[in-house]
Order: structure tokens, then C-alpha cells, then sequence
């Protein structure tokens, strides 16, 4: 079982949150606003490593948290 | 041991060359299924599939082989029935046994909400092909006389689809009768070769970069699950699709008969017996996107809490082997299939929790369309350009994983 740690109330079983999805920026090269409105609402970079995401403490006290999440092996970094 | 146990089909395992007409990446079932048809339909034999490791290996030998069509957009009901169809001839047609079964499927309803969208969806299915009717507590019983209609005391069953002529084959057979069909014909299976790059020229892909070096291709084909947003980046293709694990698990034989697929709207499980008589259990794939194959206790003990509610006769069974696969989720949660913006790179993916039942589908579709450079009506409406048509396939509620 993931666990992640919640500023307010600490150590948490992953069942208590609601993934966010990841944050990513749009990147620089896609040009056009149409483009860059389809990639943000979209497409993801769906990384094979560390992502930086939101997750929500439903179960808690109901904030959200940025989580740094290595995919290629679903444990939580730093 | 049993008659289950396989004969012993020797394949002739070529060595690749420098150059095909097609390249297809992934040798799970959709990447074979396309060069099975581009060999018999098309006669196109100058085709290499190139997997990482072994044919199957991926989500192809991980799924719990469902086939069934009650979905809920008429283009997937229509795309799915005619899967579904190639699947109750694929024995002929290949000469393989692939231990298909027509067991027909029920999906539990346990709120009038629930009820009422599977109404919705068995007129749907019905006038789109796909037969499905609603049925009583009392002839659910009768189909699968395992079930606690009482749900535990904590999931009342109200009444459930029955979808007539869902069915269930043997994985990695569907897979080797494939292989072995497309390479009778001529087609290339190469194995534990991973492929690393593409090959452009200008803005078009003309091959693959493989680490056993590169291979030049008239067109690449990514089939490719799980590492398919790395493969498209190569190209410089961005795709709506975010990889998450999904686990299952067997239980050791039960020794009576099993009917039906069981599944269910509202605890996400599905439930069948395997030819060998093992109870068969998947359920959701896990929240968040990972590339992890290592499959948890925290899955073992939702699944469990899931079905023993329905099955209890479950208890009484023991957890054989767990497993997990990497589903590539896309963003309608429908797949995507067709060309891509980038000359020479197509791609068949977003195939998440839903493409075994679509591997003959799928592979004849592909197929005509490198063929002919014209998507079939069937898989047109999957284009990945649906996404700026504003032409989203909306449909997770027919997923059945989330």
C-alpha cells in the first residue's frame, strides 16, 4: 500500500486521497493557441520516472497536496 | 496433467532484415492480429512485428479475457460486435484451437440509478447488434446460482443485463494463432528485441531504431501497450493516454461449474471460471498512473472485498497468483486508432482495460488502413484527431474498471 504524508494530518494510507492527475506545463514548442489549448486540456506526458502531482485528502482534512511520485515503480519520492 | 497442456507448435524464428514494408511494434495481440490480416487479407508479407520480449508477454498474457460487446456509444457496440463475431470464427478460421466458450455475461445492477442505465444500455446494445436483455433477481439465480442476491446484506442485487453472447477464450492461444498464421505467410516475428528509436527523415518515421540496430520500414505501426507515450514522443506525437496498473488474480479450481461472466456497475469486478476451473478476478485499475508490474496485497484485499460480497463461496477458495498489467488509459476511454499527424507513424492504443476483446476487430481495421491508406468505418471514428474534432468516444461507464 502507497502512503503519502499530508502536511496537516501526516502519514496516510492512499485510500483517503483522490488523485489530482499530474502537473505539467504545456511544452514551448507547440505553437498555436488552439495546439497549446488541445495539449493542456488533453494529452499527457505520462513520464516513466518522477512526476510532480496534486492529490486531494478526501478522507482528511480535505486539502490538496503536491505529491512527487516515481511512476516506474509507484513509491513516493521526496 | 490435463489435455489443456499445449502441444509443443514449432515456429520458424527468422532473422530480421535491414528493411519491410511494415514494421510493427509489439507482438501482443493487436500488433500479430495486424500482420495476420495484412498477410491473408491484403497479401502484404514484407512485414516484421518486433517485440521487446517474448510474444504475449505483455497485456496480451495479463487480461482476463473477456469478450463482449455491451458497451455504450453505438460506434463501440458496433466495432466490439464484429470483434465478438470474428472471435466465434476465429477457430476455423485459423486452424487454432483458441478454447473460445460462449458463456454469456451479467452485469449486477444494486441501485435503481444503476438499473436504469443498464436498461438504456441493453436497448442500446440490442438495436446496434449486440443482444442484451434485462433480467430478474430470481433469473439471475437461476443463470449463476452462486450468487448472494442479498450482496452480503450490503449490496442488494435489483436486477442485471444479460448480454447473451459473451464469451471468453484462451489468451496467449489467441496470440500464438496469430503468430503463426502471419508467419506461414511470410511475416517476421522477432522476439526479445526492444525497440529504442524511430528513424525519421524530415518529419517521417521511415523505421525503427532496435538494439540490435536499425531497421528501415515503408510504415511504423506502434502496438505497443504500456510504453506507447514514450515510443509516439519519438515521433513527436503527444497522446491522450496515461498509463495505470491493473491487477488480477486466480484462485485454485472450484469444482463446480461456473456459468456466466459476472460483472458489476457499481463495485467495478468481474468474475469467470478459466477452462481449467480456476475463478478468474480483476477489478478496478489503481487511481493513479504507474509502470509497475508488481501487483500489491492492497489490490488482493479490494478484489476480495468486492466479490466475496457477491460470490461468497469465494471464502472458501485460495489465491493461486497474482498479477498486474500496464493499461494505457486514454483520456474518453475509448481507443485510438489510426494515423497519427506524423507520415509513416500510425498508432493502435488507448487500448486500457478493453482490448483483448477487440485483438481481430482492431488487427483487421489496422490492417485495411495500411493497406489502403483509408480508415473502415469501423475504427474511423477512433481516430486520435476526434480530440481536436471535438469528436471525444465518451464511454468509461462500459469499462467496467473505474
Amino acid at each position: 500500500m502507497l502512503w503519502l504524508t499530508c502536511p496537516l494530518c501526516g502519514r496516510r494510507p492512499i485510500d483517503e486521497f483522490t488523485f489530482g492527475g499530474e502537473r505539467r506545463p504545456v511544452p514551448d514548442w507547440i505553437e498555436g493557441d488552439d495546439a497549446r489549448n488541445l495539449d493542456e486540456v488533453w494529452n499527457f506526458e505520462n513520464p516513466d520516472g518522477v512526476t510532480t502531482e496534486r492529490w486531494f485528502h478526501a478522507a482528511g482534512c480535505r486539502r490538496w497536496l503536491t505529491v512527487h511520485r516515481d511512476t516506474s515503480t509507484d513509491t513516493v519520492v521526496a | 496433467m490435463n489435455g489443456l497442456v499445449d502441444t509443443l507448435q514449432p515456429l520458424r524464428w527468422d532473422e530480421p532484415k535491414s528493411a519491410y514494408d511494415v514494421v510493427i511494434v509489439g507482438g501482443g495481440g493487436h500488433g500479430l492480429a495486424t500482420a495476420y490480416y495484412l498477410a491473408t487479407r491484403h497479401g502484404i508479407t514484407n512485414v516484421a512485428v518486433i517485440e521487446a520480449d517474448y510474444i504475449a508477454s505483455g497485456n496480451t498474457g495479463r487480461n482476463t479475457t473477456i469478450i463482449r460487446a455491451n458497451y455504450g456509444i453505438p460506434e463501440a457496440v458496433r466495432f466490439y460486435e464484429h470483434s465478438l463475431e470474428m472471435y466465434e470464427a476465429l477457430e476455423a478460421e485459423t486452424g487454432a484451437a483458441i478454447l473460445h466458450q460462449t458463456k454469456g455475461l451479467i452485469w449486477l445492477a444494486h441501485t435503481e440509478m444503476a438499473l436504469r442505465s443498464e436498461r438504456a444500455r441493453c436497448l442500446m446494445n440490442t438495436a446496434c447488434g449486440a443482444e442484451t436483455v434485462m433480467v430478474t433477481p430470481a433469473e439471475i439465480k437461476e443463470l449463476c446460482p452462486q450468487i448472494d442476491l442479498t450482496g452480503g446484506g450490503r449490496y442488494p442485487v435489483l436486477g442485471a443485463s444479460h448480454h447473451l453472447r459473451a464469451a471468453t477464450a484462451r489468451h496467449d492461444r489467441v496470440a500464438w494463432a496469430f503468430a503463426s498464421g502471419a508467419m506461414a505467410r511470410g511475416v517476421h516475428v522477432i522476439q526479445h528485441t526492444p525497440v529504442t528509436g524511430l528513424l525519421r527523415d524530415g518529419d517521417r518515421v521511415v523505421g525503427v531504431q532496435t538494439a540490435d540496430g536499425p531497421i528501415a520500414a515503408g510504415t511504423v505501426l506502434s502496438a505497443t501497450g504500456g510504453r506507447v507515450t514514450a515510443l509516439a514522443a519519438k515521433a513527436g506525437v503527444r497522446l491522450p493516454v496515461r498509463t495505470h496498473p491493473l491487477h488480477a488474480f486466480v484462485t485454485n479450481n472450484f469444482a463446480q461449474s461456473f456459468a456466466p461472466i459476472v460483472s458489476d456497475t457499481e463495485l467495478f469486478c468481474y468474475v469467470s471460471q478459466t477452462e481449467r476451473g480456476q475463478m478468474l478476478i480483476g477489478a478496478e485499475f489503481d487511481a493513479q498512473p504507474s509502470y509497475s508490474r508488481q501487483s500489491s496485497f492492497a489490490a488482493l484485499r479490494s478484489y476480495s472485498y468486492k466479490v466475496s460480497h457477491l460470490l461468497p463461496f469465494l471464502r472458501n477458495l485460495r489465491i493461486l497468483r497474482q498479477w498486474a498489467g500496464s493499461c494505457d488509459i486514454s483520456a474518453d476511454f475509448s481507443p485510438i486508432m489510426g494515423f497519427t499527424g506524423v507520415d509513416g507513424f500510425l498508432v493502435t492504443t488507448g487500448w486500457g482495460t478493453w482490448g483483448f476483446k477487440a485483438i481481430p476487430a482492431g488487427g483487421e481495421g489496422m490492417a485495411e488502413l495500411i493497406a489502403t491508406g483509408r480508415p473502415p468505418a469501423l475504427i474511423a471514428p477512433f481516430a486520435l484527431d476526434r480530440f481536436a474534432r471535438d469528436h471525444v468516444l465518451a464511454d468509461q461507464g462500459s469499462t467496467g474498471t473505474r
